[in-house]
């Protein structure tokens, strides 16, 4: 089925706050850094805006009940239409898609989108927040934590292909690497293989530097329909497609090696964007990196390595900022930090400043007209996929 | 306060990097010594009902079987058992006593508790494949009857593919949960399909 939205919808302003371990600011308070630095990029003001998007993930994290109304204010959310995209870990490119919709449909012009995770009040450790996330009748009797699923997951990967851990291990460098250059970075560093495997196992096959870390931070974006964003902008960047697909959550019962609700939510947004060959027509890429072997889990279910193979691409340099296919030219989570709703949409905001060559020092070279950005939660379930193009 | 970063909002709108972000990173001491922290340790309680699939599982645990369902139509046969077919969105159609035997799909060594503290022991979830069921289908559960504590000790005895085979809690301790299933401990010999 081939899905053409009624309306291009672009991308217009970004912001970010600092990502930082533990914020004197309040989820509030960061979340109006960030959309507020999104709306003086965009040239506008609040009032401009008819449509407020909050992705926040878990309520447990700020140990608020419905944390999303909450933040309202800091979203600039007060008296318009206002909806909290929640889809986990997922939640930050879903904020996006959710935004696109409401422009996309025809209902606004102008919408605003905000992204905050403040992870660092939860105490002792915010993995306590997850500790509901497994089924409380046959799971949880068992002292499951969220590092099992994750290490679970990974040594499928790396049973099913023969994958090494020093293959993994490379993600950290490289992306703790690229994140030297970003301002909002919490946990860069010029590290080797060796320090990484050095560090503590965690859960085997995991070690703890190739968890990503605690954060608390927020990013934005404004939307505008086509002819809004013409007017407002001599640059704006198109969202040419979007996909999300869930996966079941009996996830004893699928196979681990390989996100196949990664690939329909990416074939769903390629075939929207008109994108056929996605490894000649993607030119840079932010996979979601929350756990070092997610960044190449996932660049094979966005079909942009061969699956079991993403680990040779990336120790020949094909992700490196300077590469044939950049990767996370972020630093992504593993360097930038990973507040998790707004780690996602740091990741829109990263491609929307590679596409209009601002990067600055993290520029990728040469003139790249199209990145994917996904993110990915739940239970390991959920892919939400955005492509954005400067056409 | 803390150190402050913020700078006064510039007239000219321009991207990262180069405007300053906002945001004010704390340190552990400047955390804790924060007046205006204050914490609260919720105490929730819930009863959860097992549902209709899952209280004739728990049963069976009770009785030393691993149960499963099969649905006709798309001829898999799954467990942990569900009373319909997510797929073919109808009442499942038997249910099947698997055998209490099966084979690691991938497991970890895991040295921290949830809260980071170490473990001295560590813990080896897996997701055991019971035989009988369709190719891949498993549960999450431990591994058990392993020696050492190191990752080289273990992974000496455990691996993917390994055959493996529950240990159950003598009969009269079982009270019908999935800890009615010590562990599943590495086999030598595989009980056929």
């Amino acid at each position: 089925m081939k899905r053409k939205p009624s309306r291009r919808v672009a991308v217009i302003g970004a912001g970010l706050s600092l990502f930082m371990r533990r914020a004197l600011d309040t989820g509030k308070e960061l979340a109006y850094y960030a959309a507020s630095q999104a709306l003086q990029t965009a040239g506008i003001r609040l009032k401009d805006i008819q449509a407020v998007v909050m992705a926040t993930a878990p309520d447990a994290f700020d140990g608020v009940h419905m944390k999303g109304e909450w933040l309202l204010d800091g979203a600039g959310g007060v008296g318009k239409p206002y909806l909290r995209a929640y889809v986990g870990g997922g939640s930050g490119v879903f904020s996006i898609i959710s935004g696109w919709m409401m422009v996309a449909s025809g209902v606004f012009d102008l919408v605003l989108v905000v992204a905050e995770e403040k992870m660092s009040s939860c105490q002792p450790h915010p993995q306590g927040a997850f500790l509901t996330i497994f089924d409380h009748i046959i799971e949880r009797p068992l002292g499951p934590n969220l590092l099992w699923i994750f290490s679970l997951e990974q040594q499928r990967y790396m049973a099913a292909y023969g994958i090494r851990n020093e293959d993994i291990a490379l993600v950290s460098v490289k992306n703790k690497h690229n994140a030297l250059a970003h301002p909002a970075a919490q946990v860069a560093a010029q590290l080797t293989v060796k320090d990484i495997l050095d560090s503590d196992v965690v859960a085997w096959p995991v070690h703890r530097l190739m968890v990503s870390p605690i954060s608390d931070g927020a990013a934005a974006v404004v939307l505008a329909s086509e002819q809004v964003a013409r007017r407002l902008s001599d640059r704006p960047i198109w969202i040419q497609g979007v996909g999300w697909c869930l996966d079941t959550s009996y996830w004893g019962n699928r196979d681990l090696a390989y996100p196949r609700y990664v690939e329909k939510a990416a074939w769903m947004a390629y075939e929207m964007a008109g994108v056929t060959e996605p490894r000649k027509q993607i030119h840079v890429a932010e996979p979601y990196d929350p756990f070092a072997y997610k960044e190449l889990h996932h660049l094979e279910g966005l079909q942009l390595a061969d699956r079991g193979q993403a680990p040779e691409d990336l120790a020949r340099g094909r992700f490196d900022r300077t590469g044939e296919l950049p990767s996370c030219p972020s630093g992504g989570l593993m360097g930038v930090g990973n507040p998790i709703a707004a780690a996602g949409l740091m990741k829109v905001c990263e491609l929307f400043w590679q596409l209009r060559r601002e990067a600055g020092a993290r520029q990728v070279p040469g003139n790249p007209e199209r990145g994917v950005a996904q993110a990915w939660g739940d239970l390991m379930q959920i892919g939400t996929v955005a492509v954005l193009g400067v056409r | 306060m803390a150190r402050t970063r913020a700078k006064p909002a510039i007239a000219r709108a321009q991207a990262p990097p180069y405007v300053p972000l906002r945001g004010h990173p704390l340190n552990e001491e400047e955390f804790r010594g924060q007046v205006g922290s204050t914490a609260w340790a919720p105490r929730l309680e819930y009863a959860w009902d097992a549902g209709v699939a899952i209280s004739r599982f728990l049963d069976g645990l009770r009785q030393g079987k691993i149960y499963g369902v099969r649905c006709r139509r798309c001829g898999r046969t799954v467990t942990p058992p569900r009373a319909f077919c997510e797929l073919d969105f109808k009442p499942m159609d038997e249910w099947v006593e698997l055998l209490d035997t099966g084979t690691i799909n991938t497991f970890s060594i895991c040295y921290v508790t949830w809260d980071m503290k170490p473990l001295r022991v560590p813990q080896i979830p897996a997701v055991i494949e019971i035989d009988g069921t369709s190719p891949r289908v498993g549960f999450l559960h431990l591994v058990g009857g392993v020696r050492g504590r190191t990752v080289t000790e273990i992974r000496r005895q455990v691996r993917a593919g390994l055959p493996v085979r529950a240990v159950w809690k003598p009969p009269a301790k079982r009270e019908g949960a999935i800890t009615d299933i010590l562990y599943f401990e590495p086999v030598r010999k595989r009980t056929k399909k």
